[in-house]
């Protein structure tokens, strides 16, 4: 069958939003539309992994069609093993969202709007030419805006409206960047980019065509680097880049947070591996040193930051970015110059970064649900002192979020342990010392979550409320999340058959 | 010298045509219609007076071959052939739209004034002879004097007729001195005859002889300085006469004015080109026309009264045509022709218009035109036509003769010399846009006062005024419909 | 065919004057259906291959020989992109005045009269053809706002008037000096454009027909007549004004100027540039502090002209076709704006201060409006997606390698274009800082929108949304439009 199948995994929930819209059904229909409207990416990416070849590396599913010629422009769709593992994370995170809504976000505009983000998601994940690509970046902001804006707590207008601003900063330097790329080499499509840049024509070209601003070939390549990492930047965030999260996180309604952290974060990351490493990793070599630091006080300071945090939200907040920061630590690592011999260890830093990902997409989204969970039994309030002994008055959350934030502490056995142990062993032999300092973030990692058990679970119980448990439908909720937990600390084979090969190609591409 | 007195007839019988008609109208009304209404002697008049016009217009529509009579004091050839004709069109229509005035009781003696005067321009348009020139210039003159007092019942017609004339015989005084210093210079009383002697010499005395000659004229035309009658007739008078003089009065004026200029002057016009001024009559022609623009346009800004408006915008407009026949080329010419005649219409419509409201409102001011659009749809759109005409504006004729004067301007001489002149031209009328939307904005944007009525002009008014709109709107999209009349009509000799 | 466009407006203009006053509906219909078939015109002539993207005469009769002027229409592939413009805009305008029940007939005439001199501005190849059509579009816009506009609206109307007589007026000046020296025989754009003019003469030709039309463009500091104006004008006059009119300032500017006089432009183009990017910047800048929603959509308008000018300075196929897009895109985009702003929700909520807006929750209120702007805000930003993306793109791609310090600040330009954007979206629908209501809640009652703006608004953003995500459809007609002898006097200057 040639059905175009990543255009139907994108342009099915557009679709599906856009019916939600215009049907006339009361909140409960809706609700249950909503959630069958969420699934069917899941369905199709279900598909999707029954007829992924295993073994080979390279882009499947493509679908390539010209589309502006006088700009070079071509509609291309495609995913290796990193794109499939990216569209399964959008596909699966979201549908847990839409359940997990609580009563007040419970309208038909927010499922729509949560379809259409869902949309934006998969769109980023399998477009190959910047141009399209950066459609659906730039168009996935707007349904953040406004499920921000409109649903959010008390400082939401701020916060979305910071959160718009920054990310469009970042887009824009990053798309004046593109078009001197363009005016350089005459194409937008992200895999002849990398081409060029693996057989040395891109500085040449770059030297050639852009040779107006006076500047030196190296200088007017680090420019375009710039602007590139610029927009990745602050989308991850790395730190100082990162200002706009605890604000944006902790003030988006908990639904939304899931998926922001679960799935709008890894675009950075994403972008990071399918863009600046193909296409500028000489570049990314020049600046080795201030990147690992970068990637090291995102780790440290986001932990530090964390631990001193009285909102819940933002302590999760804080620990995405400290997540993120190891995924950013192993990538700088892989770029380290060097010889073959390191080759191992790179593919094992990379295909930690990609499985860190995807493993801490599920964690951080189950542990926002949570935090929902806790925030809807207090009435809005969510203060780390607002909770005391929970483990008394609702055992099975206490469990099943304990289990959640030891997997993002990293505790073997679940799913958290094995990205970040892959990374850690890659990145030691490539850049010792900063391995070293960010095993400093993993031990502050354990103290901040600890701290969150210790003072929420244990304890005397706040006796202004009557705690209730997880109820029968908030349980099955999260458990396929937990499951999942388990499945993939147990077998992280599952996922690293579809990502190895990959991450094979994509180093060969890469010379150091 | 042999005179052939029947030619000489054949020649003038147009004239006098004209002459009888205004006879009979004069005698009838004199004798059995003393006790009749008003209404019933215009109507009567006006039948006399149409039929006899219209007859001197058939008589004029033979095609004969040019005459040139009484060594040169009757020339006739195409070109002022159809002048007349237009001239007396322009009388019949005036003579219509003086249907509803009650100004006057003496009407025989208004319509035959009206023809004399009408006379004095078909003369003035077919004359090579100094002194005939100026004989027809003092009968166009006079009964127009007369005219402009005609208003018994209103201080300031008396006041506008005594400054008129006043001024009018002063400027007639200083041409008469003008015209016989050229005789005395050249001892030659044509005009053909006189640039020949002239033979492009310039003496200081034939300087003299030029200012002054040109200080009638510029009178007549109405440019400025020798403006300062225009405003006060033109309000003063009653609507009709100020109407005929905008509109035949100017036609014969620039006629001869350029034809005593190009022809009668030839080879003395010096040069007005760029910082290549060059003694003669051109640079003279170009600061009355640059005055002339500058000084109405900027005039007409302040008024609030609509006559004295278009008395400023005359002005300005004269000024335009005189950038015409500076120029001195062949085009040039044939764009004044066109340029004066469409004004003419527009001008005698726009004054009719006028005419209207003021009967129906008893004021001429601004806000009297206050929602006329709702009052008087038809007369409101007819406005429109006419005011947008005179401000310029495509696809009406006051567009095309404007462009098509600024392009002969810019054509003549040698690589652009009169752009200045031009660029004046066209900047001073930008301007004049904003007092013309003035007088729009009272009839469309303004809502009418709460006991305004509709207006109802009679039907022959209505008629000729819309026939009129329509003539300055076809004119405006097909200029050739009058350009190829004055291309296939022979011209002057020496033109 | 494709002259049927200008006529059948001027018949419509005339039917729908003699209607009477009080049959509005008559009125509004008989406009419709002008407005309408002028549109299936444009694209049956497209459809029928007698519209393409190489030059092709329409008419060509002579008309007043005695100047050598002859009635001559022609269209290539940017004359069709205005023309479709020009339908669309025209239809929307048309939907979004149904509610004008004060003179309707005389409204909806001189609507149709300034629709049918645009038509005739962009199809004529003769200089004095263009210009008797150019200045025929401007006494019913003055009559459209003095009598139906709002605020300010006799200063408004006499402004914009004044401004325009007076840019055609300079370049009335031109176009009689070009003709003369090029031996007074001809009037027309093709073979005037050929002639070599001298360059001293070109050195101030240039610029002052250049600015004679682009003051119509909105080119800073000639742009003042427009936030007035268009803040002053009814609704559908605004979305007129800044969709099309101001368009024919820029086609007149390249179309006329930039063609006849290449040396000119050769030695204006940096000083133009500058003022192009100026205004984007000027015009985004003022935009963000402004109190009235109509003050920033008339602001914002002068910015994204800004743009167009400076991708005509770039001299670059995909500068100036990115140009050409843009005023196609802005064109749809301001129609939009403008048909929310006022009549969505002027005409309902009686205001348009933003604290005022603020406290009414217009979001609840008016959900379908508040959709539209969101969608037209988003166009606006120049999100991708939308026309005004590729269009800006591709001026950003032609203006980097002429002006890359330019580039740089029209980049800025962008990002305050988001910033001013999502401040007025903010204030104007989703109140400031009010408490967010509850599902279910409703805010302040106010009269639903009606059917006509619907298919207007729904019209609109489809046709953004198509160009923004096929923008072929345009770029294949734009593209080789450059290709003519005309087009290609273009470069004469520069010596390529």
């Amino acid at each position: 069958m040639n059905l175009p199948l990543l255009t139907i995994l994108t342009g099915a929930p557009i679709l599906c939003g856009i019916m939600l819209l215009l049907l006339r059904t009361d909140q409960r229909v809706a609700r249950k539309l909503a959630i069958a409207f969420s699934f069917i990416p899941l369905a199709l990416v279900a598909y999707l992994w029954r007829n992924f070849d295993n073994t080979s590396g390279s882009l499947q599913f493509i679908e390539k069609y010209p589309w502006i010629p006088s700009l070079r422009v071509d509609y291309f769709l495609a995913i290796d093993g990193l794109g499939l593992l990216m569209v399964t994370l959008s596909a699966a995170v979201i549908p847990f969202a839409v359940i997990a809504t609580t009563h007040a976000q419970q309208s038909k505009l927010y499922y729509a709007l949560m379809l259409f983000l869902q949309a934006g998601l998969l769109g980023t994940f399998t477009a190959l030419n910047f141009f399209h690509w950066f459609i659906f970046w730039e168009l996935s902001l707007v349904p953040a805006f406004f499920l921000i804006k409109l649903w959010g707590g008390e400082k939401r207008s701020a916060a979305a409206l910071q959160f718009f601003i920054y990310t469009m900063v970042g887009s824009i330097a990053m798309l004046v960047a593109f078009v001197g790329l363009f005016i350089a080499t005459n194409t937008f499509d992200f895999i002849q980019l990398s081409e060029l840049a693996r057989n040395g024509q891109l500085a040449q070209l770059v030297t050639a065509n852009l040779s107006g601003l006076g500047l030196s070939s190296d200088a007017l390549s680090m420019l375009l680097f710039a602007g590139v990492f610029l927009g990745f930047a602050v989308k991850v965030p790395l730190i100082p880049f990162h200002t706009w999260l605890p604000l944006t996180y902790s003030e988006a309604p908990t639904t939304t947070s899931m998926v922001l952290t679960g799935v709008m974060s890894k675009m950075g990351v994403y972008g990071f591996i399918r863009v600046l490493l193909p296409i500028f990793p000489e570049q990314m070599r020049a600046v080795l040193t201030p990147l690992l630091w970068l990637a090291v006080a995102t780790i440290i300071f986001s932990a530090y930051a964390a631990f001193v945090q009285k909102d819940l939200k933002r302590i999760v907040a804080y620990s995405s970015i400290n997540h993120l920061g190891y995924c950013l630590l192993g990538l700088f690592a892989v770029v380290k110059a060097g010889d073959a011999s390191l080759l191992n260890e790179r593919a094992a830093a990379l295909n930690g970064v990609i499985l860190q990902m995807f493993n801490h997409g599920i964690t951080a989204s189950a542990l926002f649900c949570f935090v929902g969970f806790l925030e809807h039994r207090n009435h809005g309030a969510r203060g780390i002192e607002d909770f005391g002994g929970m483990r008394k008055v609702a055992p099975v959350l206490c469990g099943l979020m304990g289990i959640t934030m030891f997997s993002s502490l990293g505790l073997p056995g679940l799913n958290g342990f094995v990205g970040e142990f892959m990374i850690f062993k890659g990145t030691f032999s490539l850049s010792a010392w900063a391995a070293a300092i960010a095993t400093i973030g993993l031990l502050a990692t354990a103290i901040f979550l600890l701290t969150v058990i210790q003072k929420v679970f244990s304890g005397p119980v706040k006796e202004n409320h009557a705690w209730v448990d997880l109820t029968i439908a908030e349980r099955l909720t999260v458990a396929p999340m937990i499951a999942l937990m388990f499945v993939l600390g147990i077998a992280p084979h599952l996922l690293l058959q579809v990502i190895n090969p990959t991450v094979t190609q994509m180093l060969a591409a890469v010379k150091f | 010298m042999n005179v052939d007195y029947g030619q000489i007839f054949l020649g003038l019988l147009p004239e006098t045509i004209v002459v009888v008609t205004a006879f009979i109208a004069l005698a009838v009304d004199l004798l059995f219609l003393r006790e009749a209404p008003n209404r019933e002697r215009f109507g009567f008049a006006l039948l006399v007076v149409a039929l006899g016009c219209i007859a001197a217009i058939v008589s004029l529509a033979q095609t004969s071959p040019p005459l040139r009579l009484l060594d040169g004091m009757l020339v006739l050839d195409g070109t002022a052939r159809f002048i007349k004709q237009v001239i007396l069109v322009l009388t019949i229509i005036t003579a219509v739209t003086s249907l509803e005035s009650n100004f006057t009781k003496h009407i025989g003696e208004y319509f035959a004034l009206l023809l004399l005067a009408a006379i004095g321009m078909m003369l003035l348009v077919s004359s090579d002879n100094l002194l005939l020139i100026f004989v027809a210039l003092e009968l166009t003159s006079l009964p127009l004097y007369v005219l402009t007092a005609f208003n018994k019942s209103s201080v300031q017609s008396s006041e506008a007729a005594l400054k008129y004339f006043l001024f009018g015989s002063m400027s007639a005084a200083f041409t008469l001195f003008g015209l016989s210093l050229l005789y005395g210079i050249s001892n030659e009383i044509t005009l053909g005859g006189i640039a020949a002697k002239l033979g492009g010499k310039l003496e200081p005395i034939f300087y003299v002889a030029l200012v002054t000659t040109v200080i009638g004229f510029a009178f007549k035309i109405a440019a400025a300085p020798f403006h300062l009658w225009a405003p006060d007739a033109y309000q003063g008078a009653p609507t009709p006469v100020a109407a005929f003089i905008a509109s035949g009065s100017k036609v014969a004026s620039f006629f001869v004015l350029a034809r005593i200029m190009m022809a009668g002057f030839a080879g003395t016009e010096g040069s007005a080109a760029w910082r290549e001024i060059l003694p003669g009559w051109v640079p003279l022609l170009a600061a009355l026309a640059i005055a002339s623009m500058v000084l109405g346009n900027i005039a007409a800004i302040a008024q609030s009264s609509v006559k004295r408006l278009l008395a400023y915008s005359a002005i300005a407009h004269a000024g335009y045509a005189l950038l015409a026949i500076l120029s001195n080329t062949q085009q040039a010419f044939g764009s004044l022709l066109y340029y004066v005649v469409t004004y003419a219409i527009t001008a005698l419509g726009a004054f009719a218009v006028v005419g209207v409201v003021e009967n129906a409102s008893n004021g001429e001011a601004l806000r009297d035109f206050a929602g006329l659009s709702r009052r008087a749809p038809v007369l409101s759109f007819c406005m429109l036509v006419f005011v947008l005409s005179l401000a310029g504006i495509p696809p009406l004729a006051g567009f095309f003769g404007k462009f098509y004067v600024f392009t002969a301007a810019a054509r003549s001489g040698t690589s652009l010399g009169l752009l200045w002149l031009v660029i004046a031209a066209i900047a001073t009328s930008a301007i004049s846009l904003y007092y013309y939307l003035q007088v729009l904005k009272q009839v469309y944007v303004v809502s009418a006062a709460d006991n305004a009525s509709p207006i109802r002009a009679s039907w022959p008014v209505q008629i000729s005024i819309v026939l009129l709109a329509i003539a300055v709107i076809a004119l405006g999209c097909a200029p050739d419909l009058l350009l190829q009349k004055f291309t296939a009509l022979q011209t002057f000799a020496g033109l | 065919m494709l002259a049927w466009t200008i006529y059948l407006s001027f018949i419509g203009a005339a039917l729908v004057a003699l209607v009477p006053s009080e049959k509005a509906v008559l009125a509004r219909i008989t406009a419709l259906a002008t407005a309408v078939l002028g549109f299936i015109v444009t694209l049956l002539a497209i459809a029928q291959g007698q519209a393409t993207a190489t030059l092709r005469d329409v008419v060509s009769v002579p008309w007043i020989s005695a100047i050598g002027a002859n009635y001559h229409l022609a269209a290539d592939g940017i004359s069709i992109t205005l023309l479709l413009l020009t339908g669309i805009a025209a239809i929307a305008g048309v939907l979004f005045s149904w509610n004008v029940t004060r003179r309707v007939n005389q409204f909806f005439a001189l609507y149709l009269t300034l629709i049918g001199g645009v038509y005739g501005v962009f199809l004529s190849f003769d200089l004095f053809l263009l210009f008797v059509f150019y200045e025929i579009a401007i006494i019913p816009k003055y009559f459209l706002i003095a009598i139906w506009g709002s605020t300010n609206k006799e200063y408004g109307a006499m402004k914009l008037a004044l401004y325009s007589f007076v840019g055609s007026a300079m370049v009335m000046i031109g176009l009689i000096a070009a003709y003369v020296l090029a031996g007074a025989k001809t009037f027309d754009l093709i073979q005037l454009a050929q002639h070599p003019f001298a360059h001293s003469f070109q050195h101030w030709a240039f610029p002052l027909v250049f600015v004679g039309f682009a003051i119509l463009a909105g080119l800073w500091p000639f742009h003042t007549w427009a936030p007035t104006g268009h803040v002053a004008a009814p609704t559908a006059a605004s979305m007129l004004l800044a969709g099309v009119v101001m368009k024919l300032g820029a086609y007149g500017a390249l179309r006329v100027a930039m063609t006849l006089f290449p040396d000119g432009l050769n030695a204006w183009r940096d000083e133009i540039g500058l003022l192009a990017v100026i205004g984007i910047l000027y015009g985004a800048g003022v935009a963000l502090v402004q109190k009235d929603f109509k003050f920033v959509i008339g602001y914002s308008s002068v910015s994204h002209m800004g743009f167009v000018l400076l991708g005509m300075m770039t001299l670059s196929v995909v500068g100036l076709s990115g140009a050409v897009l843009q005023m196609f895109s802005h064109g749809i985009i301001a129609g939009l704006l403008f048909a929310v702003v006022g009549r969505m929700v002027y005409d309902r909520a009686h205001t348009r201060e933003l604290t005022a807006l603020e406290t009414m929750n217009l979001s609840r209120a008016l959900p379908f409006a508040a959709v539209t702007f969101v969608l037209a805000s988003v166009a606006s930003m120049g999100l991708p997606g939308f026309s005004g993306f590729v269009a800006e793109l591709q001026v950003l791609l032609g203006a980097w390698k002429v002006f890359p310090v330019y580039t740089v600040l029209a980049g800025i330009g962008i990002l305050v274009g988001v910033a001013y954007t999502l401040r007025v979206l903010v204030k104007a629908f989703f109140g400031g800082v009010t408490p967010a209501l509850n599902p279910g809640e409703k805010g302040h009652a106010l009269a639903a929108i009606t059917i006509p703006e619907r298919i207007g608004a729904v019209m609109l953003l489809a046709t953004t949304l198509l160009i923004g995500v096929y923008p072929r459809l345009l770029l294949d007609l734009i593209r080789p439009s450059f290709d003519s002898p005309l087009m290609q006097t273009l470069w004469k200057g520069t010596g390529q």
